[in-house]
């Protein structure tokens, strides 16, 4: 009798997923909110906020996605093709905000263009990501073991709308984190940004909670039939009482609260996105279990992924401490 | 023109890999070398070694982090593009990849940090270890790496359950026949690549008259390390290549050019190559120099390739010449090699030679085009196959792409890498003209914290600018 690993992969590639989504989340954000910035002095304030920690979040990247390939690999193969072009779209804007991060220092003439590079890149790599999620919660057209449709298939406009609605997500997460990392005037602006993306997400996660639900009956019955509908309430309940926590908290002096209470929203909507799908990773059609891969690779690579994923995390924690505290002009990273 | 989704989707990862490829094939060779100039001050304490570290270091940074923007791409393109193959043999590969990114990764997050900006923060023996750590991570990243290429190549340990690869035993799967081989041949070739290009880099300096102290000891530490590298080099070619006639002899029958199995087998040193009709035109050969050199015996024979059916065989065209190519390219390093030592040690002259100095900046990327030869010569050598003799090329590529949609992501990863390579390699052409004397008066550091920042801009900002 073998373990079953697939619980533990599970809870790994979750944690690894959410915990890209916040990180890398905010600093996407950050990027979205730099393009409506005021003046150059704000830019460069905003800059130095995740100048010293942007790169390290992106790696989140491969280890999701590597995660996913080792321990559900059809999941991997059936899902990056539907999305071939939201990936390639993530993929080169991830690459291509980089490019500018460094270019807005080196060639002051062109800053401006490489400005606007910077805030497009984020949106774009923002967009496609929400365009995935979009795609994973529309099911996949599925044939075999392979993905059947088109490489157009995810132009949808429930793909679309969560697309739009990561932009306001991931923004909203930005702008708790520069108001958790900034003073005064930009504060203040960052808490009106803040408001602005809210009332986004607040619509967004109406419009996906009404729609889902709507669009797939088993989604529904899990949600809405006796007595599932009792113990499932706390989650839209606790969602909103998030969400008034956060308008509060964005409209009163607290730093930290914003921040927290978006990654309490996107907590939320991950829960309520979980609850729905479970236990489908290619939804629908696949379960967690008919995609893993065999016990012998999942416990081949666990050995490893315990020993380093602690160090990793520990290091982790200790740089961003090392950075605390507000962003002075003058003071930042260069 | 025509939109095949295979040749584009190979094309494709040809294209991502082989930009990819050049940067471990300096950080791989860079990295030890910068723990040796470590542990050098580490335990002489002279500054001479700080100075070439941290000139190093700064170059190292940017191509590392140009490493990590490209090896980001990879992993997706399994996904894109080549979804039959990852869910036919991730089952074996997968962990073998992803301990390859769980190594960088573990790296880039901790040892090359405090490499980076750990100087003042942390004892002197600490930083010497975080040197070598670094060193020894990007060497296991190649171990891992090139266990899953090799098992695409000469694979064993598996079972095939319902048409996919399972493992049955680790330990095969990992040291496969060809692993040993190609591991060696590989981070000898990322040794000298790098040897290369130190002997090049320096070479410039001293030209114009900078750093001569520190040029001249980079040029004779290169030196050293060719005269042994370069020939080790050629028998560990050699070794890997007896290794393909045993386990990818249509391989090896692509790479000499032989159609035809003749006995004695002549090598053929060059012609042109006609897959249709299965005839070398215009070959000129040596008689009996095949049979000598690939079985080490006098009339030994080698199977050329119409003994497979024409399904079967790899294109000639690519591994024929990409191999010309990089053994060339051997016998070019050779001779700088020995030419170098004899300057160096009997007449004295190396440095104040400035025809040779020239010459080493001249061959300084070779080992770069002799990485790519030699990939090529591997894995288009390996077609019609992504799993030897199990696992078509053709089989394996995503079934809902067309080619339109390929030849538009094509497009636009040219486009971006374009942008992306040429702006790192004149940054780092900023920090060789800076030179090593840009270390001396390195700032105190204002980032305090090990995490390495952009890849560019955390170089500039130990260089001082």
């Amino acid at each position: 009798m073998v373990l079953d690993l697939v619980p533990v992969w599970t809870i790994l590639i979750a944690l690894a997923v959410f915990y890209y989504v916040v990180f890398d989340g905010f600093d996407l954000g950050v990027g979205i909110l730099y393009g409506f910035a005021r003046n150059e002095d704000d830019r460069a304030l905003i800059m130095a906020s995740i100048a010293p920690i942007w790169d390290g979040n992106e790696t989140w990247l491969i280890f999701g996605g590597l995660g996913l390939l080792a321990a559900f690999p059809l999941a991997f193969a059936i899902i990056i093709p539907a999305v071939y072009f939201p990936i390639l779209i993530m993929l080169l804007a991830l690459v291509f905000r980089g490019v500018a991060f460094e270019f807005r220092f080196k060639r002051p003439a062109l800053r401006r263009f490489w400005d606007r590079a910077f805030c497009a890149g984020s949106a774009l790599a923002t967009f496609a990501q929400g365009v995935v999620l979009g795609k994973f919660i529309e099911g996949f057209h599925v044939e075999g073991r392979v993905f059947a449709g088109t490489s157009f298939d995810w132009v949808t406009p429930f793909a679309l709308l969560t697309g739009v609605a990561l932009m306001f997500g991931y923004a909203l997460l930005g702008a708790g984190w520069l108001v958790l990392k900034t003073e005064d005037a930009l504060q203040r602006w960052a808490r009106r940004c803040g408001r602005v993306c809210l009332i986004g997400v607040g619509v967004a996660v109406l419009g996906v909670s009404v729609w889902t639900p709507l669009a797939h009956a088993d989604i529904a019955q899990r949600w809405f039939s006796w007595p599932n509908i009792v113990f499932l309430a706390p989650v839209p309940i606790v969602t909103a009482v998030i969400a008034l926590v956060e308008w509060r908290s964005l409209d009163g002096e607290h730093e930290l609260t914003p921040f927290l209470a978006a990654i309490g929203l996107f907590l939320m909507s991950f829960i309520g996105i979980a609850i729905s799908l479970w236990p489908m990773i290619v939804p629908y059609r696949y379960t967690l279990w008919d995609a893993a891969s065999s016990p012998s690779t999942q416990a081949f690579l666990l050995i490893g992924t315990l020993l380093l994923l602690p160090v990793i995390l520990m290091y982790t924690a200790w740089s961003y401490w090392v950075f605390r505290g507000k962003v002075r002009a003058g003071a930042g990273y260069h | 023109m025509s939109f095949d989704p295979v040749w584009l989707s190979r094309l494709q990862w040809a294209w991502v890999i082989a930009w990819h490829i050049l940067l471990p094939a300096f950080t791989v060779g860079l990295a030890s070398y910068i723990a040796v100039l470590e542990g050098f001050y580490f335990f002489t304490k002279n500054d001479i070694w700080f100075r070439m570290s941290g000139f190093w270091t700064r170059i190292f940074a940017v191509s590392f982090g140009m490493g990590v923007v490209s090896g980001i791409i990879m992993p997706f393109q399994f996904g894109t593009n080549w979804s039959r193959f990852t869910d036919a043999t991730a089952d074996v590969l997968s962990p073998l990849m992803a301990y390859e990114g769980l190594m960088a990764f573990f790296l880039e997050a901790s040892f090359l940090g405090v490499l980076l900006f750990g100087r003042k923060l942390v004892p002197s023996w600490a930083h010497f270890f975080a040197a070598v750590m670094v060193a020894f991570g990007t060497l296991l990243s190649s171990f891992w790496i090139l266990a899953t290429n090799s098992w695409m190549q000469t694979p064993q340990g598996y079972k095939v359950v319902d048409g996919r690869f399972l493992p049955a035993d680790w330990t095969a799967i990992i040291f496969n026949p060809s692993f040993p081989y190609r591991l060696a041949h590989n981070v000898t070739a990322f040794y000298i690549t790098t040897g290369f290009v130190v002997l090049g880099v320096a070479a410039w300096l001293l030209r114009r008259g900078r750093a001569v102290e520190e040029s001249r000891l980079m040029i004779r530490m290169a030196l050293d390390l060719l005269i042994v590298l370069v020939p080790l080099q050629i028998f560990l070619g050699d070794m890997h290549g007896i290794n393909t006639l045993e386990y990818q002899p249509a391989k090896l029958a692509a790479i000499e050019g032989r159609y035809d199995t003749v006995k004695p087998t002549p090598l053929t040193i060059f012609g042109i190559p006609d897959d249709k009709n299965a005839e070398m035109h215009y070959a000129i050969e040596i008689p009996r120099l095949g049979s000598l050199i690939l079985t080490h015996t006098w009339d030994g024979a080698i199977k050329g390739l119409k003994e497979w059916p024409a399904k079967d065989r790899p294109p000639v065209g690519p591994p024929f010449f990409a191999f010309r190519i990089m053994v060339g390219i051997g016998i070019i390093m050779l001779i700088v090699a020995i030419a170098g030592q004899i300057m160096m040690r009997w007449n004295g002259r190396l440095f104040r030679s400035d025809g040779f100095l020239r010459l080493c900046q001249w061959v300084s990327p070779l080992g770069f085009i002799a990485v790519i030869a030699g990939w090529v010569v591997t894995e288009v050598g390996r077609q019609p196959w992504t799993v030897y003799g199990l696992m078509r090329t053709a089989d394996s590529v995503t079934p809902s792409l067309t080619g339109h949609d390929v030849a538009i992501s094509l497009a636009l990863y040219i486009i971006v890498y374009l942008v992306m390579y040429p702006t790192g390699v004149a940054f780092m052409a900023g920090l060789v003209r800076l030179g090593p004397a840009a270390a001396s008066d390195e700032p105190a550091p204002e980032i305090e914290s090990g995490r390495p920042g952009r890849p560019f801009e955390r170089a500039s900002t130990q260089a001082g600018e």
